[in-house]
This record gives C-alpha cells, structure tokens and sequence, in this order.
C-alpha cells in the first residue's frame, strides 16, 4: 500500500459490506424518487414493483428493466423528473440520436453530491488547494465544464474557467497564471503541445504538472505519449450526463484505471446482445444506476460503453471497485474532440434540405492530433444554374444547419449525383480513418 | 448576339477536370474557350465549344451535372489599352460584367473574350451602339 491522498477516506476506503450496505439503502430511495416519475411508475409497476420495500437486496436489482437512451429521449421534456420545476437548480443535456435532446435536472443536493464526487476524484490524482487549474473543456450545457469548476472550486484549487478552444490564448493563460493542472480532451491536449513555441512560449515556461483527461476513448499508448510530450501525470476521467457528467469514475495516484464511486452508483457490466449481467473481467456494456440524484433518478442506464470491472482492490487503499478504459461502443456514435455526434443527427438535418440529394456521407479523419469531420453530399443536377456563388451559399447553409444540431462545425463537400457510394446500410455511411493505436 | 456556354459542376476528386476533355474530344467536340471556377471543395468549368446542343447532350448522358447560359463573345483590339477601352464603354454605360474570360484563339487580328453580363440584352444593345463587335455561334463553329 502507497500513502496516498483522500478526500473522504472513511467512505473510499470502506470494508465491501459497507459498501454493498450503503447502496442497497440508497437504491431503495432511489426507487421512491423514481416512482413519483412518470416513466418508472409505469415500467417498475410492468415488473411487480410497487415500493421500495419490494427490494430486498443488490440481487433484486436484476427486475429492474434496462433503461435506453430512448427512453430518455421519448420521456422529453419532464417524464423522468422526480421533483417539481422549481426545485430543479440546473439543467444541462446532452446530444440526442434525433433533433431531440437528452435534458438532465439537477436539484440543489443533486449538485452538492455530484461537486463531492469531483472534489473526491480530484483530490485522489493528488491535487490540492494549492493547485491551478485551467478547465479547458467547453462549458454550457455540455456538463463536463461545469461538473470539474464546481469539484475544483470545493477543493479550493485556483480554478480559471477558459472553456474550449483558442489555443494561444489557453497556452498564454497557462503561462500567465502558472498553471498546473488542466482538465481537457487527450487530442486537444496533443494539439496543444503541437503549438508550444509558436509564440515564444515554450514547456519550461509553464509550470504544468498534471492533466485529467477524458471526454473521449484513448488508449494507454495515447496517455503514455501525453505524459512523455509534456512531462506530466495524465489521469482518465470517466462519465455521461445521463449520470450526472464527469465524477462517475476516475483514476487515483496509481493510474491504474479508474474507480467507479460506489456509493452514489451501481455498476454492472452486461452481454450488450442478451442483457446477461457478467463477472468481473468479462468485457461487455457498461450499465449504471444513480444512488444520489433525486431531480432525475435514472436506473439501470446502458450506457453502450464497452468495459469490464476489475475485482476489488487498488494500491492506493480504496475498495471501490474499478472499470477498464473504454474500449469501444456497442452503438454507431462517433466522439469528435470530445463531442458526442449520432450519424442520425446529420441525417435528419441534411434531409430537411431540399437542394440535398438522398445519397450521402460521413468522414472522419485526423489533422494533426484533432479530429476532422467531413459531411459529403450529393446536389441535385437540377439546382445547378452554372452559379459558383449559389453553390458556396447552400455549402454554407449546410455547414449552420449540421452545427446548429451537432454543435460542432464540420467541413461539407458537394459532390455529383452518384459520386457516393451507395449504402448497403448504416455502415457504408460513416467512414472512420482516425488512426487506431 | 448571344452564344452557349456550358458550366460544368466538377467534385474535387482526381481526374475530373480530364474525364469532361476526354467526353468531349472522343466525340469531336472541340472547346474554343474555357475557364475554371474554383472553391475549395469543388469547381465550375465553363467551356465554349464548337458544337454546343452535341456537348450538351453528351454531358447529359454521361450523368454530368451540367446547364447552358447565354455570353456574349467579344472582339477586343489585341494591343496594349484595348480592353480598357471596351471595358470603359460598358462601365460608363453601366453594364455589369459578371465574369469573362478569354477564347483559345482569334477569329480576326482581334482578340475575343467571353463575357457573362447581369443583364444579357441591354449590354448587346450597348454593344451595338458602340460598334463593338460580337460574335455569332456559327462563327464559332467555323473557328
């Protein structure tokens, strides 16, 4: 055993029992929460659950149905909401597979809970007040900009909250201020260091010593190149909105994997095709249930993250168990510089116009360390007056309508009718070149 | 007098630019002047040719996304001054030139350029009243 740091050592370092004791009361609660909503009503009555008092144990767990991403989505905008509007203190979302988003309520504690959780996370890589931490990631409804300045501001670190982008404003903010722990996508962070010395500043000019990354699947190989580029410690953060955002599992001092916090979520790992709960160190879906969230109790979530569960036990002393990095996705999304984007999304916009044939394409590629995300569409030959400048104006339409529903802003080709390969499937439509390490 | 340009939509994509000339030449389509549009995803080529309904129909049939608009050809003295001063008739007439560009070879000891106006017909009346030469479609064809 290493001495290593904690933020509420009494609860992360907790015999098993103890743990299994504090999530089976928690789950009870949360079934009361999820009774009141609509949805869970409905589809906990299905199954013979009528009160939390029909949960005897963590085992009863299994007749809880699955929850989906489209169930969240068809209960848009209030059918998981377990409180009243104005007990709700925030609400962030995350990028739907249709024009409909996923909308997540936090009441008052649900924040001080999730803010605990980050502080925990934070404080087990070995920050402290004494850090600066510089939180690249984009803020908004986007929850992993707000989710670490609340965390870091409850350690006490100096938090500055540049949000996404501006490279050489984020590398001359890092000088100014002596930056020494920054929370950024690993491209983005590669990009970074791919533009020291531009402008004259250069690594010794920065005081930078740690980056918790995340947002985005990486290997080992990916973090072992950050650590190496930059001399620092890179430590994986993992999460989803639908559980709150960042602060569901992370990486402690050793850096080997990250924790799940046991006490406010239930992991399970599933055969994604038979719904199979499995063993520890059998790779499958990653399914949650929130233990702390009263505004929007969500149970059983799929997560289509591909992990597995490592048994109990770490070097640095905790006993909440640990989940692999992400290996891969059991559904089509694509994670460009850390946005979630369904080819459904851009499929739905690019129909709506009318000077768009059917036949289109999705790509992705690498320039430099970040990702690049080309949209290829067919015109319709009817539409082309011979007018360069008419062209340019529908390219450019395209370009607003995708980033008013993706968020980010993608290259668009036009292309001849029957350019494109023609679809077999949903396959066929995305082609993803980014280089696998 | 108005001639046919045709304006070809080209994807970016290698060859593109060569697979129209090698349409056209196969069939004996001759292309007397030309000029290329570009972006940076994509181009417009627009061609003058000495048998513009074939072109048309050829490009067509090829699955080319292709349409025709209305130029004017015109003859400029070929020495020095002798655009400016034809561009100045049309300035102080108020003509407007979208684009224009210039034929592969001369049909006189005039230099010939094609011009794409706003408004087609008022600039051939302007034209016309300066005595400034146009060029028919069946000159071309004899170009």
């Amino acid at each position: 055993m290493i001495d290593a740091p904690f933020w509420n050592k009494e609860i992360e370092t907790a015999e098993r029992s103890r743990i299994e004791q504090i999530q089976l009361q928690r789950l009870k609660q949360t079934l009361a929460w999820a009774l009141k909503t609509p949805f869970y009503q409905k589809k906990l009555t299905q199954v013979g659950i009528h009160s939390p008092e029909d949960i005897r144990s963590l085992q009863d767990l299994q007749r809880v149905p699955y929850t989906t991403k489209d169930d969240l989505r068809l209960s848009f905008p209030k059918g998981l909401m377990a409180v009243e509007m104005r007990e709700v203190l925030r609400i962030h979302s995350s990028s739907g597979t249709t024009g409909i988003p996923t909308v997540i309520y936090f009441a008052r504690d649900d924040v001080e809970n999730w803010t605990d959780l980050l502080a925990r996370s934070i404080v087990g890589t070995g920050a402290t007040d004494s850090d600066v931490f510089q939180n690249m990631m984009t803020y908004g409804m986007f929850t992993g900009g707000l989710g670490l300045h609340y965390g870091a501001e409850r350690v006490g670190m100096t938090v500055i909250p540049i949000g996404g982008g501006n490279t050489k404003r984020q590398i001359q903010t890092m000088k100014d201020f002596q930056t020494t722990v920054v929370h950024v996508t690993p491209s983005y962070l590669l990009h970074i260091h791919s533009k020291l010395g531009e402008d004259g500043i250069d690594r010794k000019d920065l005081a930078l010593r740690k980056a918790f990354v995340g947002a985005e699947p990486h290997s080992e190989n990916t973090r072992r190149k950050l650590e190496e580029l930059l001399q620092i410690d890179a430590y994986n953060s993992y999460g989803l909105s639908e559980l709150n955002g960042p602060g569901v599992a992370f990486e402690c001092v050793c850096k080997k994997d990250m924790h799940v916090w046991e006490d406010a979520y239930i992991a399970e790992v599933i055969n994604p095709d038979t719904g199979e709960v499995l063993k520890e160190g059998e790779t499958g879906e990653l399914v949650l249930t929130n233990l702390v969230r009263r505004a929007m109790p969500i149970l059983r979530y799929r997560t289509r993250d591909l992990t597995f569960l490592y048994p109990q036990g770490c070097d640095c002393g905790r006993t909440h168990r640990r989940i692999s990095r992400i290996l891969g996705r059991t559904d089509d999304m694509l994670i460009i510089n850390g946005v979630n984007v369904f080819p459904s999304q851009i499929e739905e916009r690019i129909m709506k116009i009318p000077e768009v044939a059917t036949n289109y394409q999705i790509h992705v590629d690498k320039k430099g360390s970040l990702d690049r995300l080309t949209v290829k569409v067919e015109i319709y030959p009817k539409l082309f007056l011979g007018e360069v400048a008419k062209l340019e104006a529908l390219r450019h339409k395209i370009v607003e309508e995708l980033r008013a529903s993706i968020v980010i802003s993608p290259l668009v080709e036009l292309h001849e009718p029957g350019a494109l390969p023609v679809s077999e499937g949903k396959a066929k439509r995305v082609v993803d070149d980014r280089p696998k390490d | 007098m108005k001639i046919t340009q045709i304006s070809i939509f080209l994807e970016n994509r290698k060859g593109r630019l060569s697979d129209v000339c090698s349409l056209l030449g196969a069939n004996d389509v001759n292309i007397r002047a030309l000029t290329v549009a570009e972006t940076e995803s994509f181009g417009v080529l627009r061609i003058v040719v000495d048998k513009s309904d074939a072109a048309i129909k050829l490009l067509h049939d090829n699955h080319f996304v292709a349409n025709f608009t209305d130029v004017v050809a015109i003859e400029v003295p070929d020495k020095p001054g002798g655009l400016a001063s034809i561009l100045k008739i049309l300035s102080d007439n108020d003509v407007n030139i979208e684009y224009m560009y210039g034929f592969v070879e001369k049909f006189s000891d005039k230099a010939l350029l094609v011009m794409r106006f706003e408004d087609t017909d008022f600039a051939q009346q302007i034209l016309a009243k300066h005595n400034i030469r146009v060029v028919a479609e069946k000159d071309i064809k004899g170009l």
